[in-house]
């Protein structure tokens, strides 16, 4: 009654009396019981991430609970070895490296959006796509390397003490100037963030309906001035939703910061100073926490750093198919 | 009607620095001007869409454009405001004379062909993040009228095209608010605020329903005292109810251009006589 | 019509302002010319810094011994490159599998709603920091134990996990439904109608998607770091039981040495692993456009 085993098609014969093969049997729930539970372990995941690492920070959450936010001290030597800890100088320093990338890339990306979608001549729209894409295919810590010995040594050597010289009256530019600080970590996001946010942005600004564009080129309109009258209102909450992923991306980032950043704990005015991020600083103490409560307030880090950029990532998604769905 | 306003025109072409809008101010009827086509050929790439056409549509006066699906009519009329040439591969050769300027010319600005001659379109497609008042001050502020100038224009567009009564107490509503028809007489009002010399129009009543598919062809009645209006239509009751005369077109060729009574009783073309009578009958 | 007639004015005059529109316009696309020329300018920036500075140090020797013992000079990175291999080959091992499941379970049996929170929990799963991932299996498997191979090449496998399952899931959704009706109607059942119909079908963005996730896993450091990073850096290991030395993590060290001749090592690492990487995803790039392309006939 079997066919050939080279063909699953059943013979004619075999239609007419049909009797459910063993293969069949087993084949047919073993693959949907198989793909389910991967599908299981898809949403288990990022629960069983989040139940860990909460876990293994339990020492440090049940010494200091939710004021840890709020401490400023890292200090593994302290109370005799026992060390102090808390998180607040790496939550300024994520938030504001993070913030200030934005601030650089968000203008950047959606010029370079404008520039792939409208304004640019189409022979070099592909190229210069594809280019900008590669640029998130750089793994972190070869941008990092970049950033220590090349980027930083310009920003501390030529840069800052211009900016110094200039602005310093800004507390903002008042610092030593030093290759290894905020302003060069902030630099290094923004390059990283760049590409997703340019990648989102241009996938809004191509679907603008062709109809309004039209309107506005039948009233007369520049290239700009339909752009401005119609593919950026238009867009306008995409590119949010763009942002937002891309903060989420910058707020992740471990090695490149690290690399970069001093990993100093303090908050400073100056962008220059050193600093230190979450991810960065787990990062940098990888080899020399001592276990026991430096450890776990390591991990208490990673906690707060997984509950961030969950909060972000689910923020954006969800603003992003509101926006998409409309 | 005149049908050669060319000849019309005795004198030179001076006073290059006076806007034209400013020859409307005021109550008095605005002459239009005519368009003339002349060997217009389009093409979408390697393929020819327009093989030559020959027409003048005369100042202050409704043509209506008819012709079966893919005839080129309304490349023909995206031709004349230069729309044409915003689709990817597509290009356009010959001249198209707006009185006696060719928008082709090379030297020719193209925000200023579209600035004279204005373009309804078939689907209302007003700005949805603008207000009524704004969506009609677009073409003005680009422009660059502005103020007290920029409100009475508005308030005039919108009175032209019978809207005004619906919507003068919520100017600052999103122009997306508004009904099918509504929104096509913003559109048409938008277009008109700039005064153009020329109105196209690309099957503006396809997609409305009968009452405010009347009321515009009413308000296309009343506009053509100060526009000329090109309506590009497959409905022939309408070409008939509104346009002093219409053309026939057939892949992308122009077959018969005559009084719109004359195309529908006593058609000169045997094509042009199928396709009326297949429609009709 | 009448003879209020102005004096003759030419209709396609240029309106008062209209040279300052073109030039606005002008000005425009001029700095979104300039925002797109800097991006590239960086990209090429980076690149090029990498090709200058670690060609130098690229020959034969680097690519194939191990690095030399203390204070000695010559030497390469051949244990860091086997070591990658093994890591990567270990979580494309245990992630292209799992990856393909999931999409084959949100396309053919899962209902929509299922199907749609799988795809959010994979969205939201790909926005994990890799550092976090990192001290997940540190917690699950390293401490208290030691750090191996095993834990690096799941680390890397959860990472890569979302990104190839959600390129699955798109190939999988473009396979058109009359195909699986097709097969259906023949009389298979279902898992058949995936095994032999579907998946063939979509086998080449299949390879894509996985050829992306090696992509992006292959210059992941931060997982790395808690798992597969304190290694014994002068013999070749091939025992997934003991941390494994890598390219990401070796470049780390040495980017992080204030020595000259460190910065020149992983100069030239940086070069095999952006080579590397760039290859790979410009391959896959150009897959997944023909390939997308033959799905859609």
């Amino acid at each position: 009654m079997s066919g050939p085993t080279s063909s699953a098609l059943p013979r004619r014969s075999e239609l007419l009396n049909y009797r459910p093969r063993l293969a069949d049997r087993i084949g047919e729930p073993g693959l949907r019981a198989l793909s389910a539970l991967a599908g299981v372990l898809a949403v288990a995941l990022i629960l069983w991430i989040a139940e860990t690492v909460f876990n293994d920070a339990g020492p440090a959450i049940t010494k200091y609970g939710l004021g840890f936010i709020g401490r400023q001290v890292w200090n593994p030597d302290a109370n005799g070895g026992v060390g102090s800890f808390g998180a607040l100088d790496f939550i300024y320093g994520t938030l504001v490296s993070s913030l200030i990338a934005m601030v650089i890339a968000t203008p950047l990306a959606v010029a370079i959006a404008l520039y792939l979608t409208e304004l640019a001549p189409r022979v070099v729209r592909r190229p210069v796509a594809i280019l900008v894409e590669l640029l998130a295919a750089i793994p972190s810590v070869i941008l990092g390397l970049w950033g220590i010995l090349v980027l930083g040594p310009f920003l501390g050597n030529r840069l800052e003490p211009f900016l110094h010289r200039i602005l310093g009256w800004i507390p903002l530019f008042g610092g030593i100037p030093s290759p290894y600080g905020m302003l060069t970590a902030a630099l290094v996001l923004t390059i990283m963030a760049l590409p997703i946010i340019t990648a989102v942005a241009r996938e809004v600004f191509a679907s603008t309906p062709a109809e309004l564009k039209e309107g506005a080129w039948a009233l007369g309109a520049t290239r700009w001035e339909m752009v401005r009258m119609v593919v950026l209102p238009a867009g306008r909450a995409g590119v949010v939703g763009a942002v937002i992923l891309g903060l989420g991306r910058a707020l992740g980032e471990a090695i490149a910061v690290t690399q970069v950043i001093g990993n100093t704990p303090q908050i400073q005015a100056s962008l220059f100073a050193p600093a230190g991020t979450l991810a960065a600083q787990i990062a940098s103490e990888y080899q020399s926490a001592n276990p026991g409560l430096g450890q776990a307030s390591l991990i208490f880090l990673a906690a707060i750093l997984l509950v961030i950029s969950l909060l972000v990532n689910v923020i954006a998604r969800l603003y992003v198919r509101r926006v998409s769905v409309r | 009607m005149e049908l050669d306003p060319i000849a019309s025109r005795g004198e030179s072409q001076r006073d290059l620095a006076r806007a034209p809008a400013d020859a409307a101010d005021g109550a008095g009827p605005r002459r239009g001007c005519s368009v003339t086509v002349e060997q217009l050929r389009a093409y979408y790439g390697e393929q020819q869409v327009l093989k030559g056409i020959d027409i003048t549509f005369p100042a202050n006066e409704v043509t209506a454009i008819i012709g079966p699906s893919g005839c080129g009519k309304s490349t023909l009329v995206r031709c004349i405001n230069r729309m044409h040439e915003e689709v990817p591969g597509a290009r356009a050769e010959g001249r198209v004379l707006l009185d006696t300027e060719d928008v082709y010319a090379p030297k020719v600005d193209v925000t200023a062909v579209r600035r004279a001659i204005g373009m309804v379109f078939q689907r209302p497609n007003p700005f949805p993040t603008m207000s009524i008042f704004d969506n009609v001050a677009a073409g003005l502020k680009l422009a660059g009228i502005r103020g007290e100038r920029m409100r009475q224009r508005v308030h005039e567009a919108l009175r032209a095209v019978g809207l005004w009564e619906e919507v003068k107490d919520r100017l600052g509503a999103s122009g997306a608010g508004l009904s099918g028809g509504q929104q096509q007489r913003l559109c048409i009002a938008r277009t008109i605020a700039v005064e153009p010399e020329v109105v196209l129009m690309d099957e503006p009543c396809s997609a409305l329903d009968p009452i405010a598919t009347l009321r515009i062809e009413e308000l296309i009645d009343e506009l053509k005292a100060r526009y000329t209006i090109v309506i590009v239509t497959h409905n022939m009751q309408q070409a008939a109810r509104v346009a002093n005369s219409t053309a026939f077109m057939l892949d992308g060729e122009l077959i018969e251009h005559a009084p719109t009574n004359d195309i529908f009783t006593t058609p000169r073309d045997e094509r042009t006589e199928r396709y009326v009578t297949g429609k009709f009958g | 019509m009448q003879g209020a007639a102005p004096a003759h004015r030419n209709p396609l005059a240029p309106a008062p302002g209209a040279r300052r529109r073109r030039l606005i316009n002008r000005a425009m696309e001029g700095v979104a010319t300039v925002a797109a020329a800097l991006a590239v300018a960086v990209l090429l920036l980076v690149v090029i810094s990498v090709l200058i500075k670690g060609l130098p140090a690229i020959n034969l020797d680097f690519l194939t011994k191990n690095p030399a013992p203390f204070g000695q000079r010559g030497g390469g990175i051949a244990n860091s490159i086997v070591g990658s291999a093994i890591l990567i080959g270990l979580a494309s091992a245990m992630s292209v599998p799992v990856a393909v499941l999931i999409a084959i379970f949100t396309s053919e049996f899962a209902g929509r709603r299922t199907a749609g929170a799988i795809r959010f929990a994979l969205d939201i799963l790909n926005g994990v920091p890799t550092i976090v991932t990192g001290v997940f299996v540190f917690g699950l498997i390293v401490y208290g134990a030691r750090q191996s191979g095993w834990a690096g090449g799941i680390a890397l496998a959860v990472i890569e996990l979302p990104i190839v399952a959600r390129s699955a899931q798109e190939v999988l959704e473009l396979v058109p439904r009359s195909l699986r009706e097709a097969g259906l109607a023949l009389g298979l059942r279902r898992w058949r109608v995936v095994l032999r119909i579907v998946l063939p079908t979509a086998a080449g963005g299949l390879i894509t998607g996985a050829v992306l996730g090696v992509a992006r896993v292959a210059g992941e450091t931060a997982p790395l770091l808690f798992t597969s990073s304190i290694f014994s850096n002068f013999g070749l290991t091939t025992n997934p039981a003991q941390a494994m030395p890598n390219i990401p993590v070796t470049i780390f060290g040495l980017s992080e040495s204030p020595s000259p001749s460190d910065h020149a090592a992983a100069w030239a690492a940086a070069l095999v692993l952006i080579a590397f990487v760039l290859l790979l995803s410009i391959v896959a790039r150009s897959f997944h456009e023909r390939s997308r392309s033959r799905l859609r006939g």
